[in-house]
């Protein structure tokens, strides 16, 4: 079998970025995460790649494959011309750390924000019981491997179009999983309107697109968590209904979304065509050996 | 020498898979002041991986079932060498945790009349897997990972942690660096959790990811703890053998679980051939009656008919598989056919969705259509440190261990379905148990700077080489010579040479060089993982040639038959002498009560 030609993104905040050339020899069913460990094996033993199990279950390997937001572990290279050239870079929408490793640690922040599951506190666990069928959409949600291509692809994220923080496909995709478990009793819609941003996703689907679980988030997670908040905050019934009870429905006390620190607004082509060889552009300092918080 | 700053906790936990966390909550929960560290990202430990189910006796489709079944049986497929009071504790407990998860949110599929669903699998008498689908690894750690995030605990992500620092009255803390910069880093701790799960990364073939490299149990090892029953490696019989690149991937038991028929390459259903005597009248004596039982799983009934013989303990079957292929009656790519095509389509995608994409995506196989290639893939550790029944702690004071890098429960081979309910009950003993101790300590703990210093200095040395070999071309070695002398036959000569040919790999090892810096630099994150990974390669081996007897997943050649007066009832211990050389000796297996010993007599 003929070689591969990798283009492989190398750099860190504080040197500027650049592409190094690789061939890879090619085996029968490689994928890229392969053909990368062949080049720490044998030519870069510090190329920094991010992965865990190598079975698309862990959503740890996520990278930008030819200007496509993918899976490395399951994009194979039998899917590329191999006389061409196979570009591979991090995901654009968060600061880089090194090479093809971004820090996603934003993503963890705002999930702290999400009122966590809350059942009643007077149904016992024995009379828990669900039919399978009304479990399923639940079930859906649930199958997210916070991966982040979602983030990555959002262009309310990725483009930083909006001054006030936006959770994002993937954290929607939880708060719907938390509003509609069958048990769940915590009401999230002030929430999701006032803090997480839910009316800034104009529903492109490009998370859709590129859900390696295949978690249809624009149709079954996002618009069904806009017609909540809409329902509670726009429809006037309900505004009456509001102030006759004399609340909002909510806690009353927004919750403060951190704001994502990426590259700058490249205002460049989408994803699916991204700027030449190069033009990374590195976000802030590395983490510091603080701990996290 | 690069600075670092020391982080106070109560109660160090060291692993954030599925035991860790559980640890991590518990102990917090207990008042203690937590910090969890891991290796990768939140919620990505091997855990996720998991596919099958949670093994729990909560009766809901087979209501004959019960603890005392379920602690019969995990003491039956581990050869009777479990520790008993670990078997018990684990059968008892595990539906109260099970119960626990979805009060915390998780949602498992469900039964006709809307509880718990349960499935079967090898060596479980009844369908006792609480599941989602075949990602269930996943439900549990998410829903684990949000109740952590819930409770507030501190969480150090990619650091790595490569020595335990202790006074003579135990440990007391740990080293380690942040794997984003490679900065150093330092904790002190009242009571330390080992939650860092196995070793298949000593293994080309493996269904393991790149943290299962023996971490906790070499850690443990170099602090003075006893390691036990390192010589049961289970090799999972079905792993994908093509195309390469996965060569190892796992392919959950739940196929079988669900109706999976292994044939070979004549067309043969060869399990027939494989079932133990002692156990054969708890299977199916024919295909019509295995066809039975698998109709009546798939409309959610219970049945009469006894279950297919692909349903054997994996031990059994993994052997089976590799004497197929290698007596040449092997699939095209040197496996086994597994098949689940002949069920409806919907049905399999629905119970097994993510198989259906991982052949799909991977191997372009529809297996709705035809059969799957497997063979046997390293899995599991049943060996590990060597812990307390109740509490998790190990021979080392204020060191504790659980999950995985704990051994016991298992004994010679572990069942399917065991090892998440073992995360999650052993989890919260230990947790339990390091906050209690945790709690009893005065002041903060004092961390020795002599010792310190001198894993700083380990960490550095690699980078500061000049010339040396880099740490891919050892451990590509190491996994060759294991899967080749420590596989799943074995005989002397060749354990013989495996020792021989670690004290080598160690010594070139002792000079690696890394080169690049020290920030998200794989090449000298490895160097630490591959130490870990020569030391239990080397109590692998040494353990393996102690036992001179066949028994679960250690099988010697030159010693096929299980000989109970010899090695009945007595572990492999392996310990580091005065000098560092590595000990290893048989000790006897703690006492069963006469309760627990009537039980597993009511089935002999």
């Amino acid at each position: 079998m003929p070689d591969a030609h990798l283009k492989v993104f190398r750099g860190d905040p504080a040197t500027e970025g650049r592409f190094e050339s690789y061939d890879v020899p090619v085996e029968e069913g490689m994928v890229v995460l392969d053909a990368l460990h062949w080049i720490q094996g044998h030519e870069a033993p510090d190329l920094a790649v991010r992965w865990n199990c190598k079975a698309a279950k862990c959503g740890s390997c996520s990278a930008e494959v030819d200007g496509h937001p993918r899976l490395m572990c399951k994009t194979r290279l039998s899917d590329f011309d191999l006389e061409e050239t196979i570009t591979v870079e991090p995901m654009r929408a968060f600061p880089l750390v090194r090479d093809l490793v971004t820090d996603v640690s934003w993503n963890y922040e705002v999930n702290k924000t999400i009122q966590p599951f809350t059942p009643p506190a007077d149904v016992p666990q024995e009379e828990w019981r669900w039919q399978q069928e009304d479990i399923e959409r639940v079930q859906e949600y649930r199958k997210c491997i916070e991966c982040f291509l979602c983030q990555d692809v959002c262009h309310v994220l990725r483009n930083h179009e909006t001054e006030r923080p936006f959770m994002g496909p993937r954290y929607l995709v939880r708060a719907a999983g938390l509003e509609m478990h069958p048990i769940d009793v915590a009401d999230r819609r002030e929430y999701l309107k006032d803090s997480g941003g839910v009316g800034f996703c104009n529903i492109t689907k490009c998370c859709t697109e590129v859900c390696p679980e295949h978690i249809r988030i624009t149709d079954n997670a996002i618009i069904p968590l806009k017609e909540r908040v809409a329902d509670a905050y726009y429809d006037p019934i309900q505004i009456v209904w509001r102030r006759l009870r004399g609340g909002s429905g909510g806690s009353g006390e927004r919750v403060e979304l951190p704001v994502l620190q990426g590259s700058p607004p490249q205002g460049g082509p989408p994803p699916a065509a991204m700027p030449p060889a190069g033009t990374h552009t590195a976000g802030p300092p590395p983490p510091t050996d603080e701990a996290p918080d | 020498m690069a600075e670092f700053k020391t982080h106070a906790h109560d109660v160090l936990v060291i692993g954030a898979g599925g035991a860790g966390l559980r640890a991590a909550i518990e102990a917090k929960t207990a008042g203690a002041d937590v910090g969890l560290v891991c290796k990768s990202l939140l919620g990505k430990a091997h855990t996720v991986m998991a596919e099958g189910g949670m093994a729990a006796a909560m009766g809901h489709v087979a209501p004959a079932d019960s603890w005392q079944v379920h602690f019969r049986d995990t003491m039956v497929g581990g050869k009777l060498i479990n520790n008993p009071t670990m078997a018990q504790l684990h059968a008892t407990e595990a539906p109260d945790r099970v119960r626990e998860l979805e009060a915390w949110g998780a949602i498992f599929d469900r039964t006709p009349d809307g509880r718990i669903l349960q499935r079967p699998f090898g060596g479980h008498t009844h369908a006792r897997l609480a599941h989602v689908g075949d990602r269930t690894g996943l439900e549990m750690i998410r829903t684990l990972q949000d109740r952590a995030v819930a409770l507030g605990i501190q969480v150090y992500m990619e650091c790595t942690v490569i020595r335990l620092i202790s006074t003579v009255d135990g440990v007391r803390g740990a080293f380690g660096y942040w794997r984003t910069t490679g900065r150093p880093v330092a904790f002190s701790a009242k009571a330390t959790v080992l939650a860092t799960g196995g070793i298949g990364k000593a293994y080309t073939v493996t269904s393991n990811s790149w943290e299962y490299s023996g971490d906790g149990q070499a850690l443990a090892y170099e602090a003075g703890a006893e390691l036990i029953d390192m010589e049961f490696v289970q090799f999972h019989p079905t792993g994908m053998v093509w195309p390469p690149g996965v060569r190892g991937l796992l392919v959950t038991e739940a196929v079988r679980g669900e109706g999976g028929i292994l044939r070979n390459a004549l067309g043969e259903r060869f399990m027939w051939k494989y079932l133990p005597d002692d156990r054969r009248t708890e299977y199916a004596e024919t295909d019509e009656e295995a066809t039975r039982w698998v109709t009546a799983l798939s409309r959610g009934q219970d049945t009469d008919a006894r279950r297919p013989p692909e349903l054997s303990t994996r031990d059994n079957v993994a052997r089976a598989i590799y004497t197929e292929v290698k007596e040449g009656r092997g699939s095209p790519h040197g496996g086994v056919f597994l098949d689940i095509s002949y069920l409806p389509a919907e049905h399999v995608k629905r119970k097994l969705p993510s198989m259906y994409e991982q052949f799909k995506e991977l191997a372009d196989v529809d297996i709705t259509r035809g059969p799957m290639e497997v063979g046997p893939t390293t899995h599991y550790m049943m060996g590990g440190i060597r812990v307390d029944a109740a509490t998790g702690e190990t021979t080392v004071p204020g060191l504790f261990a659980a999950g995985e890098v704990a051994a016991g429960l298992h004994g010679a081979n572990r069942l399917g379905g065991n090892s998440l309910s073992d995360l999650l009950v052993f989890g919260a003993r230990t947790g339990a148990a390091a906050a209690k101790r945790a709690a009893s300590v005065a002041g903060s703990p004092y961390l020795d700077p002599v010792q310190v210093q001198g894993a700083n200095v380990a960490l550095a040395a690699p980078l500061e080489r000049s010339e040396g070999e880099d740490a891919y071309a050892i451990h590509r070695d190491l996994q060759e010579m294991m899967g080749r002398l420590v596989g799943i036959f074995r005989v002397e000569a060749e354990l013989d040479e495996a020792i021989r040919e670690l004290a080598e790999l160690r010594k070139r090892w002792g000079v690696v060089r890394a080169t690049g810096g020290r920030a998200y630099n794989p090449g000298w994150n490895l160097v630490f993982e591959l130490g870990n990974l020569l030391t239990v390669s080397e109590a692998i081996a040494r353990s393996a040639r102690q036992r001179t007897e066949s028994r679960g997943a250690h099988s010697r050649l030159d010693y096929p038959a299980t000989d109970d007066a010899t090695w009945g009832g007595r572990n492999s211990t392996v310990a580091r002498a005065v000098d560092g050389s590595m000990t290893v000796k048989a000790t006897p297996l703690p006492t069963m009560s006469d309760e627990l010993r009537g039980l597993l007599g009511s089935v002999h």
